[in-house]
């Protein structure tokens, strides 16, 4: 089991090595970063002035070293258009896009499981078939077209909700939420709802498929002989041996997340980091795009490693199998 | 022998044949497949003739007139008279002209992209199947790191780096091609996954044997014995992408990153539509966003249709 969560981390730790290269090559590579750095008349010994003390005159290895080390301490360099910190951008931005994120995530697994079940235990009934000829429809809509769709009723028609921005936050420590005031509030139901609405469809198809697999096992017919009663046959037996599939993909899908984190932000104006990523791409300002593209690997490798984790909660096999090496 | 001969019908020919076939059977016996390919080819053409059926052609300011400003679909404009059948936008132009002449840049550069990867997936798929070995290592760990990425956001990198490197002034005339490149770059894993995987498995076939035995070179074998038994799953793919890079384009001009408004696609269009939500101009952006969807749903579920008839396991 030791040796299934090292492996895990040891994957993860090549991918953002990798992906720090990558990160690296573009700061380097991309633009000039002294001449985005200094003003237009800089003279020659300002530029290598500069270019030592940021390190430009040493060799390329070792400059990588000292950006990974530079990252390590969360150190990304200063945004050539805001001409501050990276850090200090991406900590004020990070709450917005986590609590965005995390929310829409929660509403997408318990309503996505919730009608999944449903749909497989009434798949004749009509409601059931109505709710997947609408998540099949779902699926084909463009994020930001649901996104514009549901402003256009709520904030321009029925004018109940807020369409752009986090209403009013409340500041706790560097840490600012949404959550305790009651336009903030108001402002995240129609952004997770954007954001949320992709994953629900696929986690609740996804459901649903598995759960009509389980339920023509050969385990759930002895339960029945059993004379188990249905609800739970359909909770207790059924539904946990539906979850294994369900984490992996909704694990997978944090990457979809982000990308349509980018793109719910810049409909709702929403001021987290995906926004803050579409405006450097526009720039190209390239300490804030490399500080992101490293973010979001470093997202990825955390949860890849929480899902392998979830496998060993859920699956007893793998605990068993897990000590002797296997696999 | 006499009467066998006789039974026979004359050989049908080959209209008839390919009416008979499997393929169309299936497809007269599917009504999403044929209203969904009626859709798409109807788009399609309209895209290709815009400059024949289009009622102006709205990137030539002297055929817009301000007057024409912001009116409504289907009414007559209160101070000129003139009607237009989806409206205008704020300079007069008439929205079922851009739409077409949109439309256009969209297919233009879904198809155009859908064939890059294609290209890139393939090769490196063929390569990483046939040859196996180190290069096989390489070229699927870099394509397992490419696909655990979204694509949106592999396209934004490659639009970001080319912002940093191309000067400002070519930048427009250059847009077209940087976003079938970022939209092709984002799409390549999956052909070369499906391609090594078929490619693996026809290698130990007969016939590859046999082309090898009579001397053929690898690159020979790969090309013209393997790559045309790899196509099926291929073709599918591609119709999938071809919805997905259409939307993936919308998506990334709609983000600001992607045709100017002086060549809008559909998603620029969405984006210029956007601005007028709040102010009860709403055709500005609906009709490019109907057109957009009914676009990428034909396409998706004629894409669908294909792969269950492709894939007899799934039927």
């Amino acid at each position: 089991m030791l040796a299934y969560v090292l492996r895990s981390l040891a994957q993860g730790a090549v991918v953002l090595v990798a992906v720090a290269f990558i990160a690296f090559s573009m700061f380097r590579f991309v633009g000039d970063p002294i001449a985005n750095m200094v003003g237009q008349e800089a003279s020659m010994a300002d530029r290598e002035e500069l270019a030592r003390r940021l390190g430009l005159d040493q060799p390329f290895p070792i400059q990588f070293l000292h950006f990974l080390g530079n990252a390590l301490q969360g150190d990304f360099g200063i945004s050539y258009r805001q001409g501050r910190p990276v850090s200090a951008l991406i900590a004020e931005r990070l709450p917005a896009t986590v609590e965005l994120a995390v929310l829409s995530a929660l509403f997408a697994t318990v309503l996505g499981v919730a009608l999944g079940v449903y749909a497989a235990i009434r798949r004749r009934g009509v409601l059931a078939n109505a709710v997947m000829t609408l998540s099949l429809v779902g699926v084909s809509l463009p994020t930001f077209l649901i996104g514009i769709g549901l402003i256009y009723v709520f904030a321009v028609e029925l004018r109940w909700l807020p369409s752009f921005g986090r209403g009013e936050t409340v500041r706790i420590g560097w840490w600012t939420t949404g959550l305790l005031t009651w336009s903030g509030l108001q402002s995240l139901i129609l952004p997770v709802l954007t954001l949320g609405f992709f994953q629900l469809t696929l986690i609740m198809r996804l459901v649903r498929s598995e759960m009509l697999e389980v339920m023509r096992s050969d385990f759930i017919r002895f339960a029945r002989a059993r004379g188990i009663p249905a609800r739970v046959i359909e909770f207790r037996h059924a539904l946990r041996n539906t979850m294994i599939p369900v984490v992996t993909i909704a694990g997978l899908q944090l990457g979809s997340v982000i990308a349509f984190a980018i793109v719910t932000e810049t409909v709702f104006q929403w001021p987290g980091l995906g926004a803050l990523f579409v405006n450097a791409v526009q720039f190209a300002d390239v300490p804030v795009m490399a500080a992101y593209l490293v973010f979001v690997a470093f997202v990825f490798v955390v949860v890849n490693l929480l899902t392998d984790l979830a496998y060993l909660a859920l699956d007893p096999r793998l605990r068993a199998a897990a000590p002797k090496g296997a696999r | 022998m006499n009467q066998r001969a006789q039974s026979q019908p004359t050989p049908p020919g080959l209209l008839a044949r390919a009416w008979d076939s499997d393929f169309l059977w299936s497809f007269r016996h599917s009504p999403v497949a044929i209203l969904s390919s009626l859709v798409a080819l109807t788009l399609i053409a309209a895209a290709v003739l815009a400059p024949v059926i289009a009622p102006q052609n709205p990137f030539d300011p002297a055929q817009l007139d301000l007057m024409d400003g912001l009116t409504p679909p289907m009414t007559p404009n209160e101070v000129t008279g003139r009607t237009f059948l989806l409206g205008t936008d704020p300079q007069g132009r008439d929205m079922y002209s851009a739409i077409l002449y949109g439309a256009r840049i969209s297919l233009l550069v879904g198809f155009a992209s859908v064939v890059f990867s294609m290209v890139v997936g393939i090769t490196l798929g063929l390569a990483a199947g046939y040859l196996g070995g180190r290069v096989e290592a390489l070229i699927m760990r870099i394509a397992d790191i490419q696909l655990s990425f979204p694509a949106i956001l592999v396209a934004l990198l490659v639009f970001g780096i080319f912002r940093g490197v191309v000067p400002p002034a070519q930048q427009e005339a250059a847009t077209l091609w940087v976003l079938i490149l970022a939209i092709g770059l984002s799409n390549w894993a999956q052909y070369a996954r499906t391609v090594r995987a078929t490619t693996m498995v026809e290698k130990s076939k007969v016939y590859v044997d046999a082309a090898r035995l009579i001397g053929l070179k690898p690159f020979v074998v790969m090309i013209k014995h393997v790559l045309p038994n790899v196509m099926g799953p291929v073709l599918v793919i591609a119709t999938i992408n071809l919805a997905l890079a259409i939307i993936e384009e919308a998506t990334l001009s709609f983000l600001g990153v992607g045709m100017p408004p002086t060549q809008p696609s559909l998603g620029t269009l969405i984006r210029i539509g956007q601005q007028f939500l709040f102010s009860g101009e709403w055709w500005i952006l609906f009709s490019p966003g109907l057109a957009l969807v009914l676009l990428a749903l034909s396409i998706n579920l004629l894409g669908d249709w294909l792969r269950d008839v492709l894939n007899p396991r799934l039927r």
